[in-house]
């Protein structure tokens, strides 16, 4: 009896000690990235790294002192907001119709979603700067954004409609048979049940277009027109890598989603697969 | 089968932060322990043709946006690959037909080959241990105590949270050869050859540090969601696996995997699909360098295209990729179909 609680005290330390490895492992690139942003310029670029040094801001001064910073802010959020918007109004209709009713080609158009995810977008790249460029539509933004949109749809669709699947049609026949109309049995029972699959949804949406670098690249070469990831990229000179500086430009290209991933953690997770998956 | 209904279902809408919900069905003797499917339900006999018709107006501005911003651009692509198409005519806008010049340059050319290659390899390495070590991760994630699994938890979600773009960046200054982290820790380690190591030398190792970053970057993803799956088999269930004598690998084969199957499948379809389209991590790292060496197919057909200015060629990979990727995922497709039936 004994033996075998302190066997088992024994494993749960083990235990802990292999998650704090693996927390430890897993936070280190993030913490490489953060305190490299925050050293002084002459603790940067030295053989032996430095772990302790007095943070300044320098470096965050430089990234965010690049000419048309505040307009690759406002273009990411645009095109990714935008996007996962469009993406959110469009695929819940669609979805709704896959997961509730019965029609003909519902099993074609359930291929079809889930081919369009492995539309690998970079191979298209050529294509879409032809279109675009016979569209007048080079150095867009609004152009761009419906680009993200047909990029994160796919995977919108597949994942409310295994939300949807999930919830018990019981509950929508119960609100018909009190008088709702099928509209408004889906806005008050079904829609607020929906909200951790949009959550998760939106997400990763607003991660894809938030982060999508090589379209952006090719369709959209004027600064006035660029998104953050190319902001990522500019302190690459002649004469090497601005490091601190490149450091403290994907920081602050990282808090943002860091604190929404924190802030939806709980329900997001699970939400991923689950929607996937499918009741 | 439901894998993570609780999450969404109304029998248990909010998750405790202790995460357990019951199984379903309930008692440890049953080996199903999610709730009954919802029976499949034929509705619109005798409708009218306005009821006929709502599903296809739902799913109609998705059709249309898929057609117009996915179809038609595939389409031109399909057309490019049978054109000779260099720089010189885009700028001049002109179409010269090629027929299957491209497609039989490309299967004559031993290089196409050793990028397809190379691409299997990679996918199939990466998909492997990421599915193998997120496995491992959830279940450790389901077996700690609140305080670690906290901590855990939020380590991964950092990794996960980090854009693709941004963690590219990081891992090229860790690797940098003249002030990367990773030769310093060589160096203290007491390896030669790490003075200015160039970790970036040679395709292979470039694709280990891409490994490394995709198994990173992607283990979150998988560890979360199998801890949260693994939530709902509920705690019974382990125990009577356990009171019955069972060995840990027994009760991840006999009562983890079966439950958690349609996680497995799935997930593993996502991955696949994400490895093999993988372009930011390799381009970032090393432009598929040296010299193509670590160049998978999407990355390939993006350097034929940009640096080569060889559209047509690039068109003609970009076919071939998708093709082999619908090949590769038809068993998937089939899988997934059928489940559609029981819906």
């Amino acid at each position: 009896m004994i033996q075998a609680r302190s066997r088992r005290a024994l494993g749960r330390g083990a235990r802990n000690l292999l998650a704090l490895v693996l927390a430890a492992v897993f936070l280190f690139p993030v913490y490489w990235m953060f305190s490299t942003s925050l050293k002084p310029a002459g603790a940067v670029l030295t053989p032996e790294p430095r772990f302790f040094f007095v943070p300044t801001f320098e470096h965050y001064g430089t990234a965010t002192g690049v000419e048309l910073f505040w307009t690759y802010v406002r273009n990411s959020l645009t095109v990714a907001v935008g996007a996962v918007l469009l993406a959110l109004v469009v695929a819940l209709m669609a979805s709704f119709a896959l997961a509730r009713m019965r029609f003909r080609g519902r099993r074609g158009l359930v291929l079809a979603v889930m081919m369009a995810q492995m539309a690998p977008w970079e191979v298209l790249v050529i294509v879409m700067y032809m279109i675009a460029r016979d569209a007048d539509m080079l150095n867009n933004i609004a152009a761009i954004t419906v680009v993200y949109f047909m990029m994160v749809l796919p995977f919108t669709v597949w994942t409310l409609r295994g939300f949807i699947a999930a919830v018990p049609r019981e509950l929508e026949e119960a609100a018909m048979v009190d008088g709702c109309t099928r509209f408004t049995a889906f806005r008050r029972v079904i829609f607020p049940l929906l909200a951790p699959g949009l959550m998760s949804t939106s997400l990763f949406g607003f991660i894809t277009a938030w982060n999508e670098f090589a379209l952006v690249l090719i369709l959209n070469k004027e600064p006035e027109a660029q998104t953050l990831p190319l902001w990522l990229t500019q302190f690459n000179t002649g004469f090497g890598n601005d490091w601190g500086a490149t450091m403290s430009a994907a920081s602050m290209f990282t808090v943002p989603v860091l604190l929404v991933f924190v802030f939806l953690q709980r329900r997001a997770v699970g939400g991923m697969t689950a929607g996937a998956v499918k009741g | 089968m439901a894998v993570h209904s609780e999450g969404v279902g109304v029998k248990a809408p909010s998750r405790t932060p202790r995460g357990r919900v019951p199984g379903g069905a309930g008692g440890g003797n049953t080996t199903t322990p999610s709730p009954p499917a919802p029976r499949p339900r034929r509705g619109g006999r005798g409708t009218p043709l306005a009821a006929v018709l709502v599903p296809y107006l739902l799913v109609t501005p998705a059709v249309v946006a898929g057609l117009v911003l996915l179809g038609y651009p595939l389409v031109r692509n399909l057309m490019l690959s049978f054109q000779d198409l260099g720089a010189r005519q885009l700028i001049m806008r002109t179409t010269e037909w090629a027929g299957f010049a491209n497609y039989s340059r490309l299967l004559g050319d031993a290089e196409f080959w050793s990028v397809v290659g190379r691409s299997f390899g990679f996918t199939a390495v990466n998909v492997a241990l990421i599915m193998l070590v997120g496995t491992l991760v959830g279940i450790l994630l389901n077996s700690l105590g609140r305080a670690m699994r906290l901590v855990l938890s939020l380590a991964l979600v950092a990794a996960w949270a980090m854009p693709v773009v941004a963690s590219a960046t990081v891992f090229r200054w860790l690797f940098d050869t003249q002030f990367g982290l990773a030769n310093w820790v060589m160096r203290t380690l007491g390896f030669d050859g790490y003075e200015q190591h160039n970790w970036f030398e040679t395709g292979a190792s470039t694709l280990a540090i891409v490994t490394l970053l995709v198994v990173w970057g992607s283990v979150p993803f998988v560890a979360l969601n199998m801890y949260a799956g693994l939530t709902t088999v509920g705690t019974e269930l382990y125990e009577a696996a356990r009171v019955d004598g069972a060995s840990n690998w027994r009760i991840f084969r006999s009562v983890i995997l079966p439950v958690m199957r349609p996680f497995f499948l799935i997930t593993t379809f996502l991955e696949v699909i994400w490895v093999f389209k993988a372009f930011t991590q390799i381009y970032a790292l090393n432009a598929g360098g040296p010299d193509g060496a670590s160049a998978t197919l999407p990355v390939y057909a993006y350097i034929q295209g940009g640096a080569q200015q060889q559209y047509g060629v690039a068109a003609a990979i970009s076919v071939l990729t998708i093709l082999i990727l619908l090949v590769a995922m038809s068993f998937y497709f089939r899988l997934i179909l059928k489940q559609e039936e029981e819906l």
